[in-house]
């Protein structure tokens, strides 16, 4: 595929001697958003995880193969794991700010890589949470703990601070499946603004979400990846039954 | 049927022993409280607290007790907390949960804090004093006798070890209440393991930290068998002024009052008196602690 961000060949994951992932082949195209569907324990959370090595802090998580980023093994030996999360930022299920302020919270990753300067931080801050959409709800409070902010302010404001870091990847597991629907929606539009700037992969429960929202559809059953196409093909004509089935809600 | 109602007899007495047995320990606390304060009020002045012991230990102060008490939980402390946090760092954050290493040292922390605190005494006449103090002494003075007896360094050194599975283990707790979605979130945003925990782990369990260093100390002041070998002395006309130096203690100074004294009846008031401040000192510790804790967990929620 042409533009492919992401190559994923042959990939195989074991938790102890349990397989999770069952020889994945996979090619993500750049600055679009691709969606992984598919029921609970099928496998997309975890493959998720191998794009920004997040399952390297499992003790008993075991891979095979290969993926690449950029045309690099982000799974080979000289790979800098700290250098690749920042380029592959990550949203997760549930919001997770800091128990710090807005201005904090955001800071933290420019902070971590090494600046310091005030006015440097305040411009990037400004313009990750203008990028996130919520810098109108949350500038004359910058100093106010993240805590305070809503479920959805507060998931917009960890993706702000993804942003921050200035990722080109952004991996998105679940992020509005606990919202409710307004916050979701502002989250959804969210995400069509980012694809402009970044490649996006996003793991969801959630069909209409899938089909509203990406232009890649992938979908996993129990640690095999049964179907991959543009998310058009899959939702109005899916080559396999299970596919099928599973959109049209008749399993999963 | 329904409303023949029976009364439940066992479930009655039952609460009524559960509530007695309660109300029970309650009676004994007060009851000490109600005896100690009794005993020592008489005793309590201003000169108790700052002057020193007089005629032979029978009137006057207890003031070098008070400060050997403060300066022994300071260098225990200076010794127990680093050492005992950055244990507690090793076996939540980078230790894998069940390997060998991990094992031993939780095996090694809760034996540690089973041993009667007399072994612990013993321990550090054998091991400080007699092993590394003589060792000191030999190297550097040419065997002049100076490290190599009883002295406030080694009293809370010998200290600090009782207290250490109290830090480790408090500490651990306070690591573990951060979630691992926030060690993720600041993992995935390409932190290192490092920059998460000083960032993100030490400042969410401060409160938890710290409340386990004002138990563990507070544990520490009230302890006599580990320092009768090391460095606590009956009476001394000075305050210690160098490492080296023995001092007075309060719960030691209870058991030479009590025990050793010329004259036990005459002293009684100061007995009381000295128990009363060892628990008054011990009760604030405990409330600074809680009251610690209760406010960095309201600044957390606001």
């Amino acid at each position: 595929m042409k533009n492919s961000k992401i190559f994923t060949e042959n990939l195989y994951l074991h938790y102890g001697s349990k397989m999770a992932l069952n020889n994945i082949n996979l090619a993500i195209p750049e600055k679009k958003v691709t969606a992984l569907i598919g029921p609970s324990g099928c496998g997309k959370s975890t493959y998720l995880r191998t794009l920004n090595r997040m399952n390297d802090l499992i003790d008993s998580v075991k891979i095979e193969g290969n993926i690449s980023i950029d045309g690099i093994n982000i799974y080979d030996k000289n790979i800098d794991v700290v250098n690749l999360r920042k380029k592959v930022g990550m949203v997760f299920q549930k919001s997770n700010p800091f128990a710090k302020s807005i201005f904090e919270n955001v800071a933290y990753g420019p902070r971590i890589n090494g600046i310091s300067d005030k006015n440097q931080l305040t411009e990037i801050v400004e313009k990750a949470l203008q990028n996130a959409a919520i810098w109108d709800e949350v500038k004359d409070r910058m100093n106010d703990s993240a805590l305070g902010l809503s479920g959805g302010q507060q998931q917009r404001l960890c993706i702000a601070r993804t942003l921050a870091v200035n990722p080109e990847i952004i991996l998105m597991d679940e992020p509005a499946s606990a919202l409710d629907p307004i916050s979701t929606s502002k989250i959804e539009e969210l995400i069509v603004q980012l694809k402009e700037n970044y490649t996006i992969v996003i793991v969801t429960h959630n069909m209409q979400q899938a089909a509203r929202i990406s232009d890649m559809t992938a979908f996993f059953y129990i640690g095999e990846l049964i179907e991959y196409d543009k998310t058009k093909n899959i939702f109005t004509n899916p080559e396999k039954k299970q596919t099928e089935d599973y959109i049209t809600g008749r399993f999963g | 049927m329904i409303k023949n109602r029976k009364i439940d007899i066992k479930g009655f007495v039952i609460e009524g022993l559960t509530l007695s047995s309660a109300l029970f320990i309650i009676a004994i606390i007060i009851f000490m409280l109600v005896v100690i304060i009794n005993g020592g009020k008489s005793a309590f002045s201003w000169e108790f607290l700052s002057a020193f012991p007089k005629e032979g230990m029978t009137k006057g102060g207890i003031f070098p007790a008070i400060y050997g008490t403060a300066l022994l939980v300071i260098i225990m402390s200076i010794a127990a907390v680093p050492f005992g946090v950055i244990t507690a760092i090793y076996l939540t954050e980078y230790a894998k949960e069940n390997s060998f290493i991990a094992r031993t040292i939780r095996f090694a922390v809760r034996t540690l804090a089973v041993i009667p605190s007399i072994i612990f005494g013993l321990f550090g006449l054998g091991f400080f004093i007699k092993f590394v103090g003589v060792k000191m002494d030999g190297l550097f003075l040419g065997g002049e006798l100076k490290w190599g007896q009883p002295n406030i360094l080694w009293a809370s050194l010998t200290m600090a070890l009782l207290t250490l599975p109290v830090v480790i283990v408090s500490v651990e707790e306070a690591l573990k209440t951060i979630p691992r979605e926030l060690r993720e979130a600041s993992l995935a945003l390409g932190a290192t393991k490092w920059q998460t925990i000083k960032k993100v782990v030490i400042p969410g369990s401060m409160s938890g930290i710290m409340t386990g260093t004002i138990l563990a100390v507070s544990r520490g002041a009230g302890e006599v068998a580990p320092i009768l070998f090391t460095g606590a002395a009956y009476y001394l006309a000075t305050l210690p002024h160098a490492l080296s130096d023995q001092f007075m203690v309060l719960g030691y100074h209870i058991y030479v009052m009590t025990t050793q004294s010329a004259n036990v009846d005459q002293t009684l008031p100061i007995q009381f008196g000295t128990t009363c401040v060892l628990l008054l000192l011990t009760f604030t510790l405990n409330i600074f602690a809680i009251i610690l804790r209760y406010r960095i967990r309201k600044k957390k929620i606001n």
